[in-house]
């Protein structure tokens, strides 16, 4: 479907000088940026560097407080989300808009034309996505569907609107690597017919394979314009942050001490419909090591973090072993008294109370395994406030949690000042085994390090970590060990060193081919 | 007419109150919406439709009367938890005990007063059909408005856009919001929609069933629609079986009572209620198939940003 000849000469679109003001606070602040046809342009920043602000002025969302922006030449005023369609102007949003009581058909149809027949949307919609080889049944479900399945109904929602110009948000972040592999086949393919794609990412390595050019976004301003594949990963990261990173310092990680955290032949039927089963999981921790254990989203990720944790516990007490005891069927509160810490995977509602302050949060996760140092009265249990406070200025201090005040409600913060008082809250009790999942899910580059530091900081001291995350990068920064899960079996555990992406990637597709690749990896 | 016949028959005018009142209040929670106002919508069309009947002389006047009542109460609790976003719970309960009052206070005068009742309309052809014609086809016009709605809202649910629409936003306001549905308005017109059925449900009670104004003469039934709502798992075709099925088993207890089985007569009476909630489970055991269903805003406040 190549798009119609349209007068060559020209931006497709061009923005210049926008300006988005939230209050005093400037989130786009003089953006200029000119995308042209057929050309597949990255939008780098970090977290927080504006790049969601302006997409959505691009697509209709935000109103912008000044500037303008061209389309095809001719100034335009994008008033809403029906609007930047008709222009030709697609979006697949990072957390994706879908129903998932609904059909695949079902769902694209609600962002179509009313005269349009569901049979006839469903044809259409199963034709584009096997010509761009994004395969999809339109009669399923959307709550039986992978994250990347769900992608593929957004890419080919913005695909039948015949666009132009589509925006991906991250589209990467939730991807296997051969999925992702799979997604930039059908952005050169949209780039053939001369459509143009404006790509998100904070992922160099992505943006300088496929992308032509990049304009990098920092605390609202243009850092960079520049052709991602004759820069350096270090240079664009340096335009990106504006200094370099610090990178995490893992040398020196000390010999394996004895095993803190085990799972035995763990198995845990599903408790809703929609959730994954653990089938036969074992996995061992020793002191002093980090296990990681990388997977796609929905993989049984939750439910392991839940049986290990003790939020949901087990059947079988031996199943889970804290310290060399048995836990299985032991709450939460108890193994956290064994010395064990858990850091839950959503920050908003599970890890903390977003409507009270960072103290009060402090209580309610410690309460119990801390009491002697939080409550007095005896059995009154009064909470000792001047004890609960000092705490609480303890952990900012050592995570670097940079708040409003003195103890403001933990909603105010940013994710990754948040995330770092949760982490701080588990390390200020040295715990001797820590669970973390998901550590750095949409936290900023700056916090993300600083977090996965203390991670590293942690096990060097002597303790047992236990890191479930999805992003690689951050895998191979922290690991000792390896392993993978995939439809709730979890894979031989491998010395990171020895471990590739390319075989992460086979591992997380559930291709376990385990002599093969074996073998492979100890050929190194 | 036979003694089966004649059974089958108050099943059938037992049942259509409930099935009314059903199909009401599953389009208002496909909408994401939790009103458990449906008996007092349905105590105010009771009474409005014997009113207006008693005034004007006609019950078919009456019965309207009954339907734009029990649309107009809805929109008092649309207006609370809509528009002011109080909590549907209470205020569902709140509009039950409302309607309970009002109607009461309403219908004073016109207690003992006799009926006018809603005559059987035979369709020609079909209603010669021996024993299947004088039940389904010489019935009164609320038994073909209850039929004809079920199947218009099956229709509407699953083949209109507009359906379509309702069910986004009862599965994710803030999605359905962002693709430019209008979440309140749809809203509105779901609570309006489960207020007029109530409403036709009450008429159908004092113009058919018992022709005469009794106070809370609606007896719970509207708390028995709003667990065939659930317990059908918010299929049309579902709650009409179930209704049904509460109606068959409520008056054949009520057969058993006259006959003197020597079971008492409280643990008959409770007969219906313990049938068709046996039987809706077990017809629901497939959790996927109920939790697709099932609305996931029911009950959640919608507040746009911005």
């Amino acid at each position: 479907m190549p798009v119609e000849g349209v007068a060559a000469n020209g931006h497709l679109l061009a923005v210049s000088n926008l300006t988005k003001l939230f209050g005093s606070f400037a989130a786009c602040n003089g953006i200029n940026l000119q995308i042209e046809r057929g050309e597949i342009h990255a939008l780098l920043g970090e977290n927080g560097a504006g790049k969601s602000t302006l997409v959505k002025m691009l697509f209709g969302v935000l109103a912008p407080t000044a500037g303008e922006i061209l389309w095809q030449g001719q100034s335009v005023r994008i008033a809403n989300p029906a609007a930047a369609r008709k222009l030709g102007i697609g979006m697949v949003f990072q957390h994706f808009s879908l129903f998932e009581a609904l059909t695949v058909a079902e769902n694209i149809a609600l962002s179509m034309d009313a005269n349009i027949s569901l049979a006839k949307v469903a044809e259409e919609a199963s034709r584009l996505s096997h010509a761009y080889g994004l395969p999809l049944d339109p009669k399923a479900h959307v709550a039986d569907l992978s994250v990347g399945e769900r992608q593929r109904i957004e890419i080919v929602r913005a695909l039948l609107q015949n666009p132009r110009l589509i925006i991906l948000d991250e589209p990467t972040s939730v991807l296997t690597p051969q999925e992702a592999d799979r997604l930039f086949e059908t952005l050169y393919k949209l780039k053939a017919e001369g459509r143009s794609v404006l790509y998100i990412s904070h992922r160099l390595e992505e943006v300088q394979r496929i992308c032509d050019r990049a304009t990098v976004l920092r605390h609202g301003k243009v850092t960079g314009a520049c052709d991602p594949k004759a820069e350096t990963p270090s240079s664009l990261a340096r335009m990106m942050v504006g200094s370099d990173v610090a990178a995490v310092t893992a040398e020196g990680t000390n010999a394996k001490g004895q095993v803190q955290l085990e799972a035995r032949h763990l198995t845990v039927p599903a408790r809703t419909p929609f959730a994954v089963s653990l089938k036969n999981i074992c996995l061992k921790v020793h002191a002093g090591e980090v296990l990681a254990i990388a997977g796609v989203a929905g993989n049984g990720q939750g439910e392991l973090f839940d049986a290990l944790s003790g939020e949901y516990p087990v059947a079988d007490d031996n199943a889970v072993q804290i310290r060399q005891r048995p836990v299985g069927t032991r709450n939460i509160n108890a193994r956290r008294l064994m010395g064990a810490g858990f850091v839950p995977e959503e920050r908003h509602g599970h890890a903390a109370v977003s409507a009270l302050p960072l103290s009060d949060n402090l209580v309610l996760a410690r309460s119990r395994s801390d009491a002697k140092a939080f409550l007095g009265g005896g059995f009154l249990k009064v909470i000792r406030r001047d004890a609960v406070t000092s705490a609480t200025k303890r952990i900012s201090e050592a995570m670097d949690v940079r708040k409003s005040g003195e103890d403001p409600p933990a909603g105010s913060l940013s994710g990754g000042n948040l995330q770092k008082f949760i982490v701080g809250r588990e390390l200020d009790r040295q715990p001797s085994v820590l669970v973390v999942n998901q550590p750095t899910w949409g936290v900023d580059a700056g916090a993300a390090s600083r977090i996965r530091q203390a991670l590293v900081d942690l096990a060097k001291a002597g303790s047992a970590v236990l890191v479930i995350s999805q992003d690689l990068d951050e895998i191979f920064e922290v690991a000792t060990e390896i392993a993978v899960i995939s439809d709730g079996r979890l894979s031989d555990p491998y010395p990171a060193q020895e471990l590739s992406r390319e075989k992460i990637g086979l591992l997380m597709g559930g291709m376990y081919g385990k002599t093969e690749g074996t073998e492979a990896a100890h050929a190194h | 007419m036979g003694i089966v016949e004649a059974i089958l028959l108050s099943v059938i005018t037992a049942a259509t109150p409930l099935v009314l009142a059903a199909i009401g209040e599953l389009v208002t929670e496909r909408s994401g919406v939790l009103n458990l106002g449906v008996e007092g919508m349905m105590i105010m069309g009771a009474v409005s439709a014997f009113a207006i009947t008693q005034i004007t002389g006609s019950p078919y006047i009456g019965m309207f009367a009954g339907v734009a009542c029990g649309a107009l109460f809805s929109q008092l609790f649309a207006f609370l938890t809509l528009t002011l976003v109080a909590n549907q719970v209470a205020t569902g309960l709140a509009l039950t005990l409302l309607g309970i009052g009002v109607s009461g206070m309403m219908g004073e005068s016109f207690l003992g007063m006799q009926g006018v009742k809603l005559q059987p309309i035979a369709i020609p052809l079909l209603a010669d059909i021996p024993y299947v014609g004088p039940l389904l086809f010489r019935q009164d016009i609320i038994f073909y408005l209850s039929v004809a709605i079920v199947a218009g809202v099956h229709w509407f649910l699953f083949r209109s856009r507009a359906g379509l629409k309702l069910r986004a936003v009862g599965d994710s306001h803030a999605s359905a919001h962002a693709l430019g549905v209008s979440v309140i308005r749809t809203r509105y017109l779901a609570v309006m929609f489960g207020g007029a059925c109530a409403g036709l449900a009450g008429a159908q009670l004092s113009l058919v069933y018992t022709p005469q104004w009794v106070e809370n003469m609606s007896a719970g039934r509207g708390w028995i629609a709003l667990a065939l709502v659930v317990f059908s798992s918010w299929r049309p075709w579902r709650l009409v079986a179930g209704g049904y099925l509460f109606g068959a088993v409520s008056i054949s207890q009520l057969h058993a009572q006259a006959f003197g089985l020597g079971i008492p007569s409280q643990l008959l009476s409770s007969l219906p209620y313990v049938a068709t909630i046996v039987v809706l489970i077990l017809i629901s055991h497939n959790r996927r198939m109920t939790l697709i269903n099932t609305p996931a805003s029911l009950g959640k406040p919608f507040v746009p940003d911005r």
